[in-house]
């Protein structure tokens, strides 16, 4: 595993307040989750690892930068998109993100054309030409997603990009946040207080409580004993569970009629429901791996042991 | 579609896919620059709508016009000077220049207070400071190339008429001086102003009622003081005012006749004490200002 971002100890007060306490991570590349209520530290945990807040005590580095004095190296190479608003509303996309590339250490005719480039990657086109003031906040969320991703970092912060989404604007989103780790090859951290919506890009989840680390686990742990494979029938659906209970899986009834879940212990299962199906000659509507919702194993891990 | 299955070089738009840089990153100095340069572009309403040029470009033209008047009357008569010097002529029409930066100097900042930007600059590679210095520089050059374009328009008009050329460049060069002294208080005091309220509004009358009033408080004490003690001690009454004080350090420095002559530092003590409160108001500024933006955008 190769580090990205690596804090020890990292804690912040702002008085009698302790924003961060006591810290220490160690975060892979791809996409890391961060999780966390508004107020658990999130943000000022962001804004130390940009160097732009010294820590109270404790240390922090990203991609081998010391977080605390060489927060200018950091800054060239990673983007940040904040949570709050933070477009200028009277100039046209175009004309602000050749700015902020430009802002990021770009040459000028590099800037122009990385700007074009990265507008189109996150969908915005013939609005492009358009100052922002007028845009949706779907569009607005883009235009901060690019001006975060313009200079090409190896490691983007994105904080509660979904926020004030409908639930179509979320799940494009999420879809270009994985793009971007997926397709882009860039690291992505991304904050939301919602983890459900984070464990469908993640690679690795964090949750943060009151300041203070509360889980860090890799979703490939954190899921892999979690296999089940969820089968829906046309019909028949008690004759091709017994089936199965007789060759040895664990097979348990569905919410819904003709539904069931199947442990998985290899590939010979899926192979099995086939057949027994093809056997009695119904038709197989569904046949689909479905992961643990990760909030059963953050919120109440002994639920999973019992499954398990 | 990968790179090597476009070929050719026609001129159809591919999706070729995100695409890595690994040029040279320019780093701070670059930042700073291009932040400067926006500043300024900003300021005259370029690379915005079209409605953000009226304010500017109008005002240039209120201020640039009468030297048109002023160098074609010298043309036509062939009067052998300007009726103006190169600093009388802003200073005396220093309400254009108030309501230039007045403008100017909240859209320069209050904006991005307003629009919450500022975090977006405080993550590239750019210090806080920075960011101030770059408003400050950028506002300064504005207001500096406001006051020179006129003054451009009375040095051009001057060669033309067959004013003696040497001397007429000469004195343009004093006057730009004067410009550039002239733009550094305004816009220091301007942006300190602009700095405390995120409506823009707010910001330019309060910029502007500060100059006026200025203006108008450095009058009374000049008349008043000249009368009751003496010229001399009334001449200090231009301390409270940037642009009377910028017409003593100019007639002081250059030797040009000033707007007010009552306004004139008196003696070397005069010039000394006008070049000190010069330098206090700047510095004291810029000493909020930059107090100011310690707490912007902090956690």
């Amino acid at each position: 595993m190769v580090s990205t971002i690596r804090t020890h100890q990292l804690t912040r007060s702002f008085g009698a307040v302790t924003a961060v306490s006591q810290l220490t991570l160690d975060l892979p590349s791809g996409v890391v989750g961060l999780v966390g209520a508004n107020g658990a530290g999130k943000s000022t945990l962001i804004k130390m690892l940009l160097g732009l807040l010294p820590p109270t005590s404790g240390s922090a580095s990203i991609l081998g930068f010391d977080c605390q004095t060489q927060g200018l190296q950091i800054r060239e190479v990673v983007g940040y998109m904040p949570e709050s608003e933070c477009l200028p509303l009277d100039v046209t996309a175009t004309e602000f993100l050749v700015h902020m590339a430009r802002m990021s250490g770009l040459p000028a005719n590099v800037a122009r054309e990385r700007s074009a480039d990265t507008l189109r990657h996150v969908g915005l086109y013939e609005e492009r030409y358009r100052p922002i003031g007028g845009y949706s906040t779907g569009m607005k969320q883009r235009v901060k997603l690019a001006q975060a991703l313009v200079h090409d970092p190896k490691l983007v912060f994105l904080d509660e990009p979904t926020n004030g989404l409908d639930p179509a604007g979320r799940d494009d989103m999420l879809e270009l946040i994985a793009r971007v780790s997926g397709e882009f090859g860039i690291s992505v951290v991304v904050t939301s207080h919602l983890l459900g919506e984070l464990e469908r890009i993640s690679d690795h989840i964090v949750v943060i409580e009151g300041g203070v680390l509360s889980r860090s686990a890799s979703m490939a742990d954190a899921t892999s004993d979690a296999g089940t494979l969820l089968v829906e029938v046309t019909e028949r659906a008690d004759e091709v569970m017994r089936r199965l209970a007789e060759s040895g899986a664990a097979v348990e009834p569905g919410n819904a009629p003709g539904t069931f879940a199947v442990r998985v212990e290899d590939d010979a299962v899926a192979d099995a429901v086939v057949a027994a199906a093809a056997d009695l000659g119904i038709g197989l509507v569904r046949l689909q791996r479905r992961r643990h919702q990760l909030a059963e194993i953050f919120s109440t891990p002994s639920t999973t042991e019992e499954q398990s | 579609m990968t790179p090597a299955e476009q070929g050719g070089n026609q001129s159809v738009i591919h999706d070729i896919g995100f695409r890595h840089y690994d040029g040279p990153r320019l780093g701070r100095g670059w930042a700073f620059r291009s932040l400067l340069r926006e500043t300024v572009r900003g300021a005259y309403g370029l690379g915005r709508p079209a409605r953000s040029k009226i304010m500017p470009w109008t005002l240039v033209a209120l201020f640039t016009l009468p030297a048109l008047v002023l160098v074609t009357v010298t043309i036509v008569t062939g009067s052998g000077d300007l009726p103006l010097t190169y600093t009388q002529y802003p200073i005396g029409i220093s309400l254009l220049i108030s309501l230039f930066v007045a403008g100017r100097a909240p859209y320069a900042v209050s904006r991005d207070l307003r629009d919450g930007v500022i975090p977006l600059y405080l993550s590239r590679p750019l210090l806080r400071r920075d960011y101030v210095a770059a408003k400050v520089a950028g506002v300064t050059i504005a207001v500096a190339a406001f006051i020179a374009i006129p003054q451009t328009v009375l040095m051009i008009g001057a060669l033309l008429a067959k004013l003696p050329a040497w001397e007429t460049l000469g004195k343009w060069l004093g006057g730009l001086l004067i410009a550039v002294v002239l733009a550094i208080i305004v816009s220091a005091l301007s942006l300190t102003i602009a700095a405390f309220t995120k409506r823009r509004g707010l910001g330019v009358a309060a910029i502007l009622a500060t100059l006026v009033l200025a203006q108008g408080f450095s009058n009374v004490v000049i008349g008043v003081v000249g009368m009751q003690r003496s010229e001399a001690a009334g001449s200090y009454g231009a301390l409270l005012d940037p642009y009377q004080l910028t017409d003593g350090l100019a007639n002081a420095w250059l030797g040009v006749a000033s707007q007010n002559p009552y306004a004139e530092p008196h003696g070397a003590l005069g010039v000394a004490i006008f070049t000190l409160a010069y330098l206090a108001a700047v510095s004291g500024a810029l000493a909020v200002l930059f107090g100011r933006y310690k707490k912007v955008g902090a956690a």
